[in-house]
């Protein structure tokens, strides 16, 4: 939340996807009091026939104001525009925080601070941007669109085994809060279904030039032979149908070996290895099926690929648990001592009762460390200098762009996740669920079970979300976290909302701050 | 402008007003800034202002009676008579209160007429104080 004077604002005349409101402006923007000595903004249309009409009462829109650098800025809700205020600008708002307003009394109001012109220019320029809006009178509400049928796919993740020779207590593929049985689909996926997924993937890619394909698992090291017939298949392809392919794994590093870092640097394959921190982080939970540790085990191996493998930076994904919430430790610990270009955090999936679920303290702690490594991450961008802190960079960028989302990320849409079968669902989280299967790869997307999720898994259905100023980039969030914790994908994660709204709060403030020190950086996001 | 634009969708919306030219002029401040001319031109580029931000689906307009919870227990307090959460009980100051000092269904609010009498008393004002209510099980 705003530590300034404007709040964030949600104003029911305004706020075009917002329900209806209880009743009309409540009290948090009512009518002036005496205090100001204004007469009581009359409500356009509401007097009787034959009265003069009612002046227009200008009222606050839906934005979110934060402090970065001494100044003043708005992030605008929907539309995801941030601008920075200046004092008149700042004045008008704060007016209208108080009260709903015609145009004349903001004039009094503001009269002996500033020149009537200038109050009348921010008054029409936050019009323009619809910080501002006029009461009873709601802006345009954003058009109601569905993607377009025949949008293309840019990341195919391809389940390649649901096999994995560790055994982490808090896999969601293994562990009590599983979709999919393991025995219920084949473990290893089979040459002739990478294939197919393959051809697959370059025919859903459409107009795309360039698409992504992503090995999962599982353990994806155990199904190695597959991996490496199918990068050669899928350049092989994309060479006949003249697009681009790009190969990038995620991995727990226990059977990495020379030979397989060389082959992965030869063909640019980005590897994402999964490790939770320090010898006793790392050891808690990652562990093999026998209990013991796996930490000693990928120590050198992760040294080696980082040494050898160089044409692609290698970043580590953490999962936070209640045992290892120690955030900066470990970011130091992998980036510093063992040298991943980049880390990301994120916290465990799991049903609350779990004993390595994530309190609401362990929230607010693993915040807190967020918010430590961030203006780390600040001062980094103030000088130029890299910062592996990728959860920051990622919203930086949304920031940046502007991004209104109608859904928390690409699955069933630009992404798609195969499971060893060859069957399509939302996401690699999904794959082999047969409740979430959209299509297969032999027989393509049902277009009709891809849209009805889409229908169902719009921002417009969440309703929870339409009177929060986060929802441009959280619209909702995880569909696998909330059928964890819901049951169903359709839900909003609720639980998450108040930790959104803090870390979008903290990254905007951010981003304030590169905006106001050292804007050229703020370049690099452009691509 | 005045206000500077900072992000890329601000740059954007820059650029849509001004090729609009649709903001009412300055003088008009002197009597009621024209709504309509505020908004205008807003439709057509609306998505490029807005992007996918998507809009509620056409419903008629019907007037919200309760402001606590539902009166009606049909199909359930859970949903609203549309069939979301939007219509329900809403955590605010006035429905807190009313819910608690008269309702006597217990599954909103601990119920003070009978079973917790004292769970506001740390809670002067449900605003600021809110995080000390206490959660109740009867």
């Amino acid at each position: 939340m705003s530590n300034i004077g404007i709040a964030s604002a949600a104003s029911s005349a305004t706020a075009g996807a917002a329900p209806p409101a209880n009743g009309g402006p409540g009290p948090a923007n009512g009518a002036p009091g005496p205090a100001n000595g204004a007469p009581a903004p009359a409500i356009p249309g509401a007097d009787g026939p034959g009265s003069a009409p009612a002046p227009d009462v200008l009222t606050l829109g839906e934005f979110h104001s934060f402090q970065a650098e001494d100044s003043t800025f708005l992030y605008l809700v929907p539309s995801a525009a941030i601008f920075r205020l200046d004092a008149p600008s700042r004045a008008v708002l704060e007016a209208l925080e108080t009260a709903n307003r015609t145009p004349a009394e903001l004039l009094g109001m503001l009269g002996s601070r500033f020149p009537a012109e200038e109050v009348a220019n921010r008054v029409e320029e936050l019009m323009g941007v619809r910080a501002i809006g006029l009461l009873g009178k709601p802006a345009p509400a954003p058009p109601d669109l569905l993607p377009p049928k025949g949008f293309p796919l840019t990341t195919m993740v391809l389940n390649v085994t649901s096999k994995c020779n560790l055994a982490c207590t808090y896999c969601y593929e293994y562990g009590d809060d599983r979709i999919v049985e393991a025995d219920s689909k084949p473990r290893y996926m089979d040459l002739e279904t990478a294939r197919e997924s393959v051809d697959f993937m370059f025919e859903q890619g459409g107009t795309n030039r360039l698409v992504h394909l992503t090995f999962f698992g599982g353990e994806t090291l155990l199904n190695f032979k597959l991996l490496k017939s199918t990068v050669a298949y899928a350049r092989q392809r994309a060479k006949e149908v003249g697009k681009e392919v790009d190969f990038s794994l995620t991995t727990n590093a226990t059977l990495l070996k020379p030979e397989i870092v060389d082959w992965l640097a030869e063909y640019r394959v980005g590897v994402t290895v999964s490790i939770d921190g320090p010898r006793e982080v790392q050891d808690g939970l990652r562990v093999f099926s026998n209990g013991m540790g796996s930490y000693d085990i990928i120590l050198p191996k992760i040294k080696d690929l980082l040494a050898r493998h160089r044409t692609r930076p290698i970043g580590a994904r953490v999962t936070l648990t209640s045992k290892n919430l120690d955030v900066k430790e470990i970011f130091t610990h992998l980036t510093e001592e063992i040298g991943f270009w980049e880390v990301g955090f994120a916290p465990v999936t799991s049903s609350s009762c779990r004993d390595f679920s994530i309190s609401d303290a362990g929230y607010d702690q693993m915040l807190g460390q967020f918010e430590e490594l961030a203006r780390d991450f600040l001062e980094h961008a103030c000088a130029d200098r890299h910062h592996g802190f990728s959860n920051v960079k990622d919203t930086l960028e949304e920031i940046h762009k502007g991004v209104s989302k109608a859904y928390p990320c690409g699955a069933g849409l630009g992404l798609m996740g195969v499971a060893t079968d060859g069957d399509v669902a939302l996401c690699h989280r999904f794959a082999g669920s047969d409740e979430h299967k959209i299509g297969s790869v032999s027989e393509g997307v049902d277009t009709e079970v891809q849209y009805d999720y889409l229908k169902k898994h719009h921002i417009n259905s969440k309703t929870d979300c339409h009177t929060c100023w986060a929802r441009p980039i959280c619209a909702g969030g995880c569909y696998h976290e909330a059928h964890t914790r819901y049951g169903t994908t359709g839900t909003p994660n609720l639980h998450f909302c108040e930790w959104v709204r803090s870390w979008t709060d903290t990254c905007l403030r951010v981003y304030g701050a590169i905006s106001e020190r050292n804007p050229a950086f703020l370049a690099r996001f452009d691509a | 402008m005045a206000l500077k634009p900072i992000n890329r969708k601000a740059d954007r919306m820059v650029t849509y007003l001004a090729n609009q030219g649709d903001v009412p002029p300055a003088e008009q401040m002197a009597g009621p800034v024209d709504p309509a001319a505020a908004n205008a031109g807003a439709d057509e580029n609306a998505e490029d202002v807005v992007a996918l931000g998507g809009r509620l689906p056409e419903i008629p307009e019907i007037p919200h009676i309760p402001l606590g919870c539902s009166l009606v227990f049909a199909p359930g307090w859970e949903v609203d008579e549309a069939g979301g959460t939007a219509g329900l009980c809403q955590p605010v100051e006035r429905d807190l209160f009313d819910c608690h000092l008269a309702c006597f269904w217990p599954a909103h609010v601990p119920d003070q007429l009978n079973h917790s009498p004292d769970w506001t008393g740390k809670c002067a004002a449900a605003q600021n104080d809110w995080r000390k209510l206490e959660m109740i099980f009867p």
